[in-house]
């Protein structure tokens, strides 16, 4: 069985010639939940993006494939690619506020893709959301359907989203730190919806966040990302039982406990960041070389 | 909520006089022939510069008075109205096609297109408009269709640089990115997803624009190059009272605040009617 989402050697540099991406390899077997993690800036929304197509236009891949179910994006005329996607893939947005359209209906908003890019009658499509809806247990979806986005709270409102995404039931859904604007209570919500959701669809997911504890609640495999560069991947389980990367280590040393919460917060060591840098830097060279 | 859905019922005074004037003066305008109490080009030597009701010496059915040449002020009001109204709404929405479609794609799109469509704004607002317009009437010749013509030309870059503002604002926002995600075009993300939420800013744009219309207008007229000068419009009756000012005062006064109560309702309506078309704010 070919993987869902396989990515290979993926670089992605700005103008300037600064890479944001260094040679990114992961896959995302069918039904797997891959967690990207990573502080800001590390490039993890980035590999998000382009998955999905939506990279800023001044990014540019120079180098690399990516296979969404054995079809090579890079091979595609830019038409199909974004036919593909669209029908294979989904997101769950980080920012519930902004991720949904301020002067059109809910309904619409879930209902249009389903008809317009993917052909379903309007009955056919309606029925869909509300099944979803169901799902992402919103109870009222009639008030939901006829609300504006303003009306609803920052939870429902993720709640909706969610089951936008699963709608056209696609292969791969591109979670991008969809629980980080949210207050903890709902998060935890949130976070067991989609794995609900998940197991019941079979869906895969491309996790990003930068919270460990969401890794190790969600996810089978985790990828931590520091400057677009993958350090360390590894099965959930055996990351949080044994992490080697000593970045890893010092991540997972900052989170915060509850059970101490007097200790002071621990910020990642300067002896590991000057090694990552080193090992970059490494990269980096490695990489100019063939490239002149 | 409920709260909320009576507050939004609850029309605001603002709206109210701002609506009910322009209500009041556009009726009378469209009527004029049925509710003007007199002919207004009728001349009568015997009855010039008579006051309004309220002062000595008026007659009846001259309410607001007459000119220095006899002729009825408030008939002449009323069918000025017309030729406003038609100028407001006509050079606006002319206006309003040509800025919002030029600041959407420049907002929208961005690069090349923005660089261009900028540009030509850029050197447009450094035209002084009130001179711009009167050498676009000498050159276009007096005539209705030509003062239409020539505020749309010069006012259509209002609307660009507010749209594409606002459009690049919007296009900012995930719910474009989340569209692109799902397949949209690109066409179609900016009139399905973006324009919808400029629409406020273009309601209340264009309700403004009608106000300046209606100035650039009387400017125009004042001045003696709008149309014919037979029919009564508002700047032309504001320069016949300005030369009798000193014998006949509401030659003058009178057309000034029709002209100013419409300015300002313009204005007011188009604001008033953001907060209403407006999701977030109503």
């Amino acid at each position: 069985m070919s993987a869902c989402l396989e990515i290979r050697d993926l670089s992605a540099v700005l103008p300037n010639g600064h890479r944001v991406l260094r040679s990114v390899s992961l896959s995302v077997q069918p039904g797997e939940v891959r967690a990207l993690v990573g502080e800001s800036g590390a490039g993890k929304t980035m590999i998000g993006k382009a998955v999905l197509g939506v990279l800023p236009s001044s990014v540019r891949i120079v180098e690399g494939d990516m296979l969404l179910e054995g079809e090579d994006l890079g091979k595609l005329q830019p038409k199909a690619r974004r036919t593909l996607i669209g029908a294979r893939t989904a997101l769950i947005p980080q920012g519930p506020l902004t991720a949904l359209n301020p002067s059109r209906r809910i309904g619409s908003q879930m209902t249009d893709r389903l008809v317009r890019i993917l052909g379903w009658s309007g009955e056919k499509a309606d029925t869909r959301i509300r099944q979803l809806l169901d799902e992402v247990q919103i109870r009222d979806p009639d008030r939901v359907l006829k609300s504006y986005p303003h009306e609803l709270s920052g939870g429902m409102r993720q709640r909706v989203l969610i089951a936008a995404a699963f709608a056209a039931e696609p292969r791969l859904i591109v979670a991008d730190e969809p629980t980080t604007a949210l207050d903890v209570t709902v998060q935890k919500q949130i976070l067991r919806l989609i794995v609900q959701l998940q197991r019941e669809h079979g869906t895969a997911i491309l996790f990003v966040t930068h919270d460990l504890g969401v890794v190790a609640k969600i996810s089978q495999k985790v990828s931590v990302l520091y400057a677009g560069k993958v350090v360390e991947e590894a099965d959930t389980a055996a990351l949080f039982a044994a992490p080697q990367h000593p970045y890893t280590r010092a991540l997972m040393a900052a989170t915060p406990r509850y059970t101490d919460p007097f200790a002071s917060l621990k910020p990642v060591d300067e002896a590991v960041l000057a090694g990552l840098a080193a090992e970059i830097a490494a990269a980096d060279q490695v990489w100019r070389r063939p490239h002149g | 909520m409920d709260e909320g859905r009576a507050r939004r019922r609850a029309v605001s005074p603002r709206l109210w006089l701002a609506g009910g004037w322009l209500l009041l003066a556009l009726l009378a305008a469209i009527f004029a022939p049925l509710v003007a109490p007199q002919d207004p080009l009728a001349q009568d030597l015997m009855l010039e510069r008579l006051p309004p009701f309220w002062m000595n010496g008026a007659e009846p059915g001259y309410w607001l008075g007459t000119d220095s040449l006899g002729r009825d002020l408030l008939s002449r009001l009323i069918f000025g109205g017309r030729i406003a109204f038609i100028v407001a709404f006509a050079a606006a929405i002319a206006a309003c096609l040509v800025g919002s479609t030029l600041g959407l794609i420049a907002g929208y799109f961005g690069g090349w297109a923005d660089r261009i469509i900028s540009r030509i704004v850029d050197v447009w607002m450094a035209f002084p408009p009130v001179l711009f317009a009167i050498l676009l009437v000498a050159v276009l010749g007096t005539g209705l269709s030509s003062v239409i013509l020539a505020i749309a030309i010069i006012d259509w870059t209002r609307f660009c640089r507010v749209i594409r503002a606002e459009t690049m604002g919007q296009s900012r926002m995930d719910y474009v990115e989340n569209a692109r995600t799902a397949g949209y075009g690109r066409i179609g993300i900016m009139l399905r997803e973006v324009l919808p939420n400029v629409v406020p800013s273009i309601v209340a744009l264009l309700s403004l624009e009608m106000g300046i219309a209606v100035i650039v207008e009387a400017i125009l007229s004042f001045v003696n190059l709008s149309i014919s000068t037979d029919d009564p419009t508002w700047g032309g009756i504001i320069a016949e009272g300005r030369l009798s000012i000193h014998q006949a005062w509401w030659v003058l006064v009178f057309p000034l605040v029709t002209l100013i109560l419409t300015v300002l309702s313009f204005s007011q309506f188009g604001e008033a009617l953001k907060t209403r078309f407006d999701p977030v704010l109503r």
